[in-house]
């Protein structure tokens, strides 16, 4: 009872933060929003025993890439009217995206439903209760998935290269701290000690 | 609803709900006394070190100093910018200070004693310190003034740099312990030598590395480059005033106790006796955990003395230049030793 009450307060806080998302005119109450929505989702994870996997989207999701997201967000000079005035012509392309998703959806419950033997629930059965939920993850993710696993990491690789490629540029003119010469200076090097007579000055 | 279901209902939800309503509030109103205190110690030993009285007015030794603080910051009257985001902008401090308080929900102060034996606890407590970035953000953004602003974006490209090394020095504990669960990672820690089967001997980098994240997490200074009031006024809190600016400083604080603990867990066995022999086992375990708890915080209030405020381009240098080589590298190391002599957890 008390797992029905929760998933309905998860689920349609997620549904309406989803909306809001799309409808609120400012920007950052938008990413605000995808964070609550990020929060539920959470929640969801939790009721269904995935508590690892909860855990790690709150602390990947909403603890790094929101964070940046709203970091771009908030430094945005957003302009509402070029944004409202370009709404009709993006409107074909985000209705033909959207429709195809809907149907995917749709296709995809819709199988389930007629034919229950579709589904792969069945696999997950086969998870030992006895030990707990991350110790599960790890056996089946780095035994079975290897390879998906090391191909995940591979292509982050590729992404973090990329960036650091793309936003990495060298300037001239520009003067360093470089911490080992700082440190390996020695006395001698830098200072010189002069006998000043009186009067005379260097 | 007949009085059978009403005693399954009661037992099934009823009860549990309110033991654990009854745990999370003792747990709170512990700490907030524990607060308390931590805030006038570190008002004190900043003065010692600077040969200074500090708080000595209000009663004995200026021991209720930070009751006269509460009681004035909630007298006064909050100042709202006419131009900043109301909702958002007292929406703020409140997660600040809920997030900290939460992550309390799963720190072990002995053996049981803990309001959710959570099995990815160690999760837990990450997961709510990264959010804790979210207040200051907020608190910066809602602001709609320019210093704030600047604090709050330092701010998040801090946190979120140091959580990195703080998640790789957290990995380097679990492989020794083999667990997620914070009571499991201080039971691996007992051992027949005391205190040198903690984690601190055998992860000295990681202990080192975990405490400088954990000051730079916490914005505590040397790294309090988000409130620099040298450059940036009091950044992210310049425009908040009364009860919510109490709430950001009670979360900040919260959060900095709730790294003494974590880095008790970790890395100096909990609640268990330097050695397990006589004198020292005859103390309870919650006294042990104090008196680590508050040895972390000395460590703490003593850096904050000492340590001269960080530049920005030389604390992101530390994170990621310093502190991620060097805790990637000790993940590799740990992993390969216990790999190699089948020590430790699993």
């Amino acid at each position: 009872m008390l797992t029905a009450l929760f998933f309905y307060l998860f689920a349609s806080l997620t549904v309406i933060s989803g909306f809001m998302v799309v409808f609120v005119k400012n920007p950052v109450h938008a990413v605000l929003f995808l964070i609550l929505a990020f929060f539920n989702v959470a929640g969801l994870f939790l009721l269904l025993g995935a508590e690892f996997l909860a855990l790690t989207l709150l602390i990947v999701y909403v603890g790094a890439v929101a964070v940046l997201f709203l970091f771009v967000v908030m430094m945005l000079d957003v302009d509402f009217a070029e944004l409202k005035s370009g709404f009709l012509n993006y409107l074909p392309a985000g209705l033909f995206v959207g429709g195809i998703l809907l149907a995917e959806i749709i296709m995809v419950s819709g199988a389930w439903i007629l034919n229950p033997a579709l589904s792969t629930l069945e696999k997950v059965k086969e998870i030992d209760p006895t030990v707990t939920n991350t110790e599960n993850f790890g056996k089946v993710l780095y035994t079975d998935h290897l390879y998906y696993f090391e191909a995940a990491g591979i292509v982050l690789l590729i992404a973090m290269v990329g960036a650091i490629v793309l936003t990495l540029r060298q300037r001239d003119g520009v003067r360093r701290q470089d911490i080992a010469t700082q440190v390996g200076r020695q006395p001698k090097d830098a200072m010189e000690i002069k006998k000043v007579e009186t009067g005379q000055g260097i | 609803m007949n009085g059978e279901a009403f005693t399954q209902f009661m037992t099934t939800y009823g009860w549990p709900f309110f033991w654990i309503a009854l745990h999370s509030l003792a747990l709170m109103v512990g700490l907030l006394i524990f607060i308390a205190f931590i805030l006038y110690a570190d008002r004190k030993i900043w003065a010692a070190v600077q040969l200074r009285r500090g708080p000595n007015v209000v009663g004995p030794f200026g021991l209720l100093q930070s009751f006269a603080d509460m009681l004035k910051f909630v007298f006064k009257e909050p100042i709202i910018p006419s131009k900043s985001d109301k909702f958002v902008f007292l929406l703020a401090p409140i997660v600040t200070t809920v997030l900290a308080l939460a992550a309390w929900a799963v720190i072990p102060i002995n053996e049981g004693w803990v309001v959710a034996d959570l099995n990815v606890g160690i999760l837990y407590v990450l997961a709510m310190s990264s959010l804790g970035v979210y207040g200051i953000i907020m608190g910066g953004w809602a602001s709609n003034s320019k210093y704030p602003f600047l604090g709050a974006l330092r701010s998040a490209a801090q946190m979120v740099s140091y959580e990195v090394s703080i998640g790789f020095v957290i990995i380097t504990v679990l492989l020794m312990a083999g667990s997620l669960n914070l009571t499991d990672i201080v039971m691996a820690q007992k051992g027949e030598y005391g205190m040198f089967n903690w984690y601190w001997l055998s992860l000295f980098p990681m202990f080192v590395v975990f405490f400088i994240s954990a000051l730079a997490e916490t914005n505590r200074p040397p790294f309090d480059l988000p409130e620099a009031e040298s450059e940036l006024v009091a950044g992210f809190m310049v425009e908040y005033s009364s009860t919510p600016y109490m709430l950001f400083m009670l979360g900040e604080y919260v959060a900095i106790v709730l790294m003494c603990a974590m880095t008790t867990i970790l890395f100096l066995g909990g609640w268990l006796p330097p050695f397990d022999i006589a004198p020292f086992n005859w103390v309870p375990g919650v006294i042990w955990f104090i008196i680590k708890t508050c040895g972390v915080f000395f460590m703490f209030a003593m850096v904050k003395a000492f340590v001269p405020r960080y530049r920005y381009d030389q604390l992101m240098r530390l994170g990621w230049k310093v502190f991620l080589p060097l805790s990637l590298f000790m993940v590799v190391l740990v992993a390969s030793v216990l790999h190699f002599t089948k020590v430790g957890g699993v």
